[in-house]
């Protein structure tokens, strides 16, 4: 093997690893927020909100992230005159802006669906016990739905953050110089795809085994009685 | 040269392109087939590797599963794509042949889909397979049954049963990933052998949803009327899929008590 | 009878295949690579077809060289390690010989040489920038204090160029510096984001720019700045081959010059340039 090869690639690829974790949390905070919305949205008891919760789900989780990417981005993009009437020009003219959009959405579609198992997960006896103590509103969500639906969905969630930190990769297509975008063009440029795959493939488990253990902790700090090996892993 | 409309990008034949997005769309459930199909294998013997008495074994496929769940699956695309050829070459080279060993575009990127696949499938089939009550197969052998008898007619149904809502993700996955070979372009090739009077072999390409979309519109310039095409088509497939593994699970659990 | 039709489909298959490879009694088949997204060298019509200058000259060429061509389309950054993986023969993709890519691969004579600049909205204040042209091989003093006057006018803009071209490796040495660099998979997208104004200019061969201009995104595009050509530019499009094929250099050689010197390169060229692309010796 040839270690300058591989050291210099590494050094390049490290360049691009801050993107892909910007990218990576923003999305998945912005995107889990939109969830928790789209989540009461689809519990809601006026149709029309569930209804268009439901139907961004269906749309977002039944097409290719990639697709999304393009469609954002240059599909958009054809637009400019009508979003520059609107003045949101600005955010589809960056690539970062349409990368980080897309993500958001994608990854809230998918969030929803865990939020909402997790709110249903909560036994219906647990709330009648707390209304019966006079708890209501705000409080009955703090104090008793919101740990018990959180537990329940921290385990899918985790899951869900690694797969939003391998999805990063696709913004590469669109001009974002992540790890992915970088390693594209080393080998590209050098023809040598197993030495710069070694490498960037390295610095991808590396970012997800230390997210993996976070939240390993945080699911230890949550539900410290549950145990976790036993529930199944999801995917999407 | 005025902008063309819709209705008129989206003719059928040989002025618009909606017969190329048609049979995109087919080739882009072929592709997700054998991606499916490639990676139902590989799953397999990483299923059985995990659940070995060899440690070896174990620990190669507990490798490949970290590997391939943790690496961006386009990563892995550019892997093959660059790499698969050259090692095939290299191999063919070690064995004295020196000739155009190039894998198919196709095998490329629906190994590329499978190994991918085949790590998040090991999961399911594992799973499956110990959810098998030890009590049935115990009963089994008790009447006698070993062997490829006890695999066909008690744990394959069961890890059928038990599989099927995992495998039905799956395919929900490699269905939505088979679109990352349209960044590197895997094209199923026909061919048209003449052109006039030259010797000229043109090829007819049938490339997947997405590659079309990019190819359409990077032709018309026109990118929203066919990226907005491919969500539609993808959400026939997605939606359609979604359906038949419902009518399969009804039949794999069929006589089964309702929990 | 099944097995007998099989074995007579078999073996029918087995003699053409022993005859395509057996050069005396055959014509060579030679596999050409194109790109298929560099309109008008070479492109994919909406009839899903691979057409272009180079398919046209492509024909000619091997005509001319006895070869029985093929060509198949492979996307531009995968375009060099599938050559040397002996996916194909030949490459025919609007690619200039440059130093650094003869180190890897060899090139005929060129067939075709043309000028590099920028592509800009019409409207752009970069139209703005003074013209000239500039052989970065013939006159390299003249092009560096070009491109040192460009340099304050490109200050914060954001440049398009495609991945792995001369355009790239020349905009990221000169320009770098004062101004944003983007890269993409193909002309064709930068095309779009110059459209839709997500960058200032596109890096690119005026040929390219051009063939963008007849389209209704780019009518309201124009061809600014001055025309740079040659040194790390490129020294002229020309047939790409593998190092170790030296006869099919030699055929490709002569089937080139033959078809400069009867002037086939030139109607060609005005077929889909407009203009005359010859490279003058």
């Amino acid at each position: 093997m040839d270690l300058d090869f591989l050291w210099t690639t590494f050094v390049r690829l490290i360049g691009g690893v801050p993107l892909t974790l910007q990218l990576a949390f923003s999305s998945i905070v912005l995107g889990l927020a939109l969830a928790v919305l789209l989540a009461v949205m689809m519990r809601s008891w006026f149709t029309p909100l569930a209804w268009a919760a439901d139907g961004f789900v269906f749309v977002f989780r039944g097409t290719p992230l990639l697709v999304q990417v393009f469609l954002i981005y240059y599909g958009l993009g054809q637009f400019r005159p009508v979003l520059d009437d609107m003045g949101i020009w600005w955010f589809f003219r960056s690539p970062y802006y349409c990368a980080l959009l897309a993500l958001t959405l994608n990854t809230a579609a998918y969030g929803a669906e865990i939020v909402r198992g997790g709110l249903q997960s909560v036994p219906h006896g647990q709330i009648e016990a707390a209304r019966a103590f006079g708890m209501s509103g705000f409080t009955l969500y703090r104090r008793i739905v919101a740990p018990i639906a959180l537990r329940q969905a921290l385990p899918a969630y985790g899951n869900e953050i690694i797969l939003m930190i391998k999805a990063t990769s696709l913004c590469s297509t669109i001009t974002l110089m992540e790890v992915t975008g970088l390693a594209h063009r080393i080998i590209s440029e050098t023809f040598r795809s197993f030495e710069v795959f070694f490498v960037a493939g390295a610095i991808y488990l590396a970012i997800n085994f230390a997210m993996s253990r976070l939240i390993g902790l945080a699911e230890a700090r949550i539900a410290p009685d549950l145990d976790q090996a036993s529930r199944p892993a999801e995917v999407h | 040269m005025p902008p063309k409309s819709f209705l008129e990008l989206m003719q059928w034949g040989p002025q618009g392109w909606l017969d190329e997005m048609t049979f995109a769309t087919g080739l882009t459930l072929a592709v997700a087939i054998c991606g499916f199909l490639f990676g139902l294998a590989f799953g397999t013997l990483a299923a059985a590797a995990k659940l070995s008495r060899s440690t070896i074994l174990r620990r190669a496929a507990d490798a490949y599963t970290t590997v391939f769940r943790g690496v961006p699956d386009l990563l892995v695309i550019y892997l093959f794509y660059f790499g698969g050829s050259a090692v095939v070459t290299a191999i063919g080279a070690a064995l004295g042949y020196s000739g155009f060993i190039g894998l198919p575009g196709f095998l490329v990127g629906t190994l590329a889909i499978g190994i991918v696949s085949g790590a998040y499938q090991t999961e399911v089939i594992r799973g499956a397979y110990l959810a098998v009550p030890q009590g049935e197969v115990d009963a089994a052998r008790a009447f006698g049954m070993s062997g490829f008898r006890l695999l066909r007619r008690i744990i394959g149904p069961q890890v059928l049963r038990y599989g099927l809502p995992g495998m039905g993700n799956i395919w929900q996955l490699v269905l939505k990933e088979s679109a990352l070979v349209a960044v590197v372009g895997l094209t199923l090739i026909f061919y048209e052998v003449r052109i006039g009077d030259l010797v000229l072999i043109y090829e007819t390409r049938f490339s997947d949803l997405l590659r079309q979309a990019h190819v359409a519109a990077g032709s018309t310039r026109q990118p929203f009327v066919f990226y907005i095409t491919a969500v539609a088509f993808y959400l026939v497939l997605t939606t359609a899929s979604t359906w038949a593994f419902r009518q399969a699970e009804t039949w794999a659990t069929r006589g089964m008590r309702r929990a | 009878m099944k097995i007998t039709r099989l074995v007579v489909v078999a073996g029918a298959v087995l003699a053409l295949g022993l005859t395509a490879f057996d050069a005396s009694a055959q014509m060579r088949k030679v596999k050409v690579a194109t790109e298929g997204a560099y309109a008008p060298w070479n492109f994919v019509n909406s009839a899903g077809k691979l057409e272009g200058f180079e398919l046209d000259l492509g024909a000619e060429l091997c005509k001319r060289a006895k070869f029985d061509c093929e060509f198949v389309a492979q996307d531009w950054d995968g375009i060099m390690p599938s050559l040397l993986a002996k996916k194909y023969d030949a490459i025919m993709a609007g690619m200039n010989i440059t130093p650094k890519r003869m180190e890897t691969i060899n090139f005929t004579t060129a067939y075709a040489a043309g000028a590099h600049g920028f592509l800009v909205m019409k409207n752009s204040s970069l139209t703005k920038m003074p013209g000239g042209e500039f052989s970065l091989t013939k006159d390299p003093a003249g092009a560096e204090k070009a491109i040192a006057d460009l340099k304050p006018l490109l200050k914060g803009k954001i440049l398009g160029v495609q991945a792995s071209t001369t355009n790239l490796a020349w905009a990221e040495k000169y320009f770098k510096d004062v101004a944003e660099i983007r890269e993409y998979k193909t002309t064709e997208q930068h095309d779009l984001d110059v459209a839709a104004g997500r960058i200032d200019a596109a890096v690119v061969a005026h040929s390219a720019a051009k063939a963008t201009m007849e389209t209704a995104t780019g009518k309201d595009m124009a061809i600014a700045g001055p025309a740079f050509s040659g040194g790390m530019l490129g020294l002229g499009v020309a047939v790409g081959i593998r190092k170790e094929d030296n006869d099919l250099k030699a055929a490709f050689d002569d089937a080139v010059k033959s078809a400069i010197a009867d002037g086939t390169i030139k109607r060609l060229s005005e077929k889909w340039f407009k203009v005359d692309m010859t490279p003058k010796s």
